[in-house]
């Protein structure tokens, strides 16, 4: 498949701001379990919750340019939630409004401090507006990273994406640069939540390491079940084709193919297993040790741009049947 | 229920692009826009187009064999491409079985090309919409034509008649009869998308031919060998 930038913008940015919404709900659960300090209302919850927002509103925007023409987005988009029965993207066009909405709402809610209880379950746990929206927000990112997965993961001609490691991948993606984000966030604003969110960032990094590393794997020797044999119906062993029918290409060779060489494909493949997996673990390591403010966030930047270059090959690596009729000019 | 559809003959196919450009000329000149061309006279002219053919080698050089090969949507009646179209731009016509596009409706985010195993379905690069073999879906319906004129541009205008169509739900009807009787088969049939489009494959008409059969025995042409009757009976006197 050939890459679309719209797509790698709009997967990588909503991930890491689905993974730092959950970083920020995982947090007041520990502080509500007294296992770490109460934050800051404000300049965490709220502003952490902003800069989640920017991240969602970035991807969106990003969809909106994956639209045959932007003006769709106001024309017809809205056709786009009719068919949630049984189209995937139908499903994520939903859970992506209602998610970035949950999100507005619970930084909204820790801005005005609305932190009253509004009932105590077993005389323990005080439930107030926050702890609401951020459950309900946590779901609803779990329901649209699924949905995104889902996109790829269920299109059973794309045998590389036509498995729950698509999903596992997805997922694991989004909480490690998510949590990089808000212990970059934390180093930024003075917060000591840098070594808690490091360490989480650490294990998803290191889970995402497993699932991808695992699906590279399957990739490598994944059997296509369609041949030329299949394609055209002629039972020989030696088939070729000599024309496609046509000379200056087509939607078909422009979408599917991505024209880079065999080595390209492999550097890229090498670069974001350094970005991604090696980067910042040493850096969040290291930034540990020493107690830096900036490492974090070079963290976060070398994994947000290894994830881009993960997204790419995610797409270069899947071999679609119909090229199978895309082989010869003429 | 009915189920139209093409059954392309690869044993009569010469390959000549009639039906490329009939389908072409009827389509952009059709109710539902043009079909945009790229750059048309330049050395890399692009647009889109419902119907192609392409040409396969089978064999080595020298026993190979060239078969044509049309292909345009094959109105799957398991259509892949339908339920994943988020806007229901695509679907599938319950009278007739034609997969079609609502271009009203489509907004070009592709992830109905991505669900179609056979690379048939087309974004125009001017109307940024889903498009794709309608099988004329407009002249077929149109009942003030006669009805010989009720079939697909490139049906009408195939000229060694290798485009059959029809319903392919009745048992009697010329494009069933064609399947079964001549080996009709779908593409890729691995992916259970059940295509109503079938393809009669290359076949050769061979006839046996034994030695005594050339050279009869008591072949009365040989005037100058005296006749076998003269000498006893053959087996061709008592087989026959
Ligand atoms: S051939 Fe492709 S576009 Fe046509 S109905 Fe089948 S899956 Fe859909
Ligand atoms: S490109 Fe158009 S027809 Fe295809 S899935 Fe998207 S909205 Fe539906």
């Amino acid at each position: 498949m050939n890459p679309a930038f719209s797509v790698i913008f709009l997967t990588t940015l909503i991930g890491a701001g689905q993974g730092l919404f959950m970083a920020l709900v995982t947090g007041q659960v520990y502080s509500l379990a007294n296992l770490l300090e109460p934050q800051d209302n404000v300049s965490f919850y709220a502003m952490g919750s902003a800069l989640a927002l920017v991240l969602l509103g970035g991807g969106l925007i990003a969809a909106v340019f994956h639209l045959g023409k932007p003006s769709y987005f106001f024309t017809r988009a809205w056709r786009g939630i009719t068919q949630w029965r049984t189209s995937w993207l139908s499903r994520e066009l939903i859970a992506l409004p209602a998610f970035m909405l949950s999100v507005f709402l619970y930084g909204v809610a820790h801005y005005f401090d609305m932190t009253r209880p509004l009932f105590v379950i077993k005389d323990l746990v005080p439930v107030d507006a926050t702890l609401l929206l951020g459950v309900t927000g946590a779901v609803l990112s779990v329901v649209l990273f699924v949905c995104t997965a889902m996109i790829y993961a269920s299109v059973r001609f794309l045998q590389e994406w036509y498995s729950p490691l698509t999903v596992a991948n997805f997922i694991l993606f989004g909480l490690a640069s998510g949590f990089t984000l808000a212990a970059a966030f934390s180093a930024w604003s003075g917060i000591a939540l840098v070594g808690f969110f490091g360490t989480w960032a650490v294990i998803f990094t290191v889970l995402a390491a497993l699932t991808r590393g695992f699906s590279i794997y399957r990739n490598g020797r994944i059997k296509h079940k369609s041949t030329l044999q299949t394609a055209i119906g002629v039972r020989h062993t030696k088939i070729k084709q000599r024309s496609m029918g046509f000379m200056g290409g087509s939607f078909n060779t422009r979408e599917f193919f991505h024209g880079a060489g065999r080595g390209t494909v492999v550097s890229v493949r090498l670069f974001f297993v350094i970005m991604v997996f090696v980067v910042p673990v040493v850096l969040l390591a290291a930034s540990n040790a020493m107690q830096s403010a900036h490492l974090p966030i070079v963290a976060f930047v070398a994994q947000y741009l290894g994830l881009m270059a993960e997204r790419w090959y995610f797409f270069a690596e899947a071999r679609h049947p119909q090229n199978l009729y895309y082989q010869t000019v003429g | 229920m009915t189920q139209l559809a093409l059954v392309i003959d690869l044993n009569v196919c010469v390959g000549c692009h009639a039906c490329v450009t009939s389908c072409k000329e009827w389509n952009t000149s059709g109710w539902a826009g043009t079909m945009v061309d790229h750059r048309p006279y330049d050395a890399d002219p692009t647009g889109t187009f419902f119907n192609r053919v392409q040409m396969f080698e089978v064999g080595e050089y020298p026993n190979t064999e060239t078969v044509h090969f049309p292909k345009s949507c094959l109105h799957c009646e398991e259509p892949p491409c339908v339920p994943v179209c988020p806007t229901g731009a695509s679907y599938k016509r319950a009278d007739n079985g034609v997969v079609l596009v609502d271009y009203d409706k489509c907004i070009g985010c592709k992830y109905c090309s991505w669900a179609c195993p056979y690379g048939v379905r087309e974004l125009d690069e001017m109307q940024k919409v889903m498009k794709k073999c309608t099988l004329c879906i407009d002249r077929i319906t149109d009942e003030s034509r006669p009805e010989n004129e009720r079939k697909p541009a490139c049906v009408l205008a195939c000229p060694t008649n290798a485009r059959l169509f029809g319903d392919v739900h009745d048992s009697d009807s010329a494009v069933s009869v064609a399947i079964r009787e001549n080996g009709g088969y779908q593409l890729m049939p691995e992916w259970g998308t059940q295509p109503a489009n079938h393809y009669l494959p290359r076949r050769k008409t061979r006839i046996q031919i034994f030695e005594d059969e050339l050279e009869r025995a008591d072949n009365p042409l040989k005037k100058e060998a005296p006749l076998p009757a003269a000498e006893g009976e053959t087996l061709d006197d008592v087989a026959y």
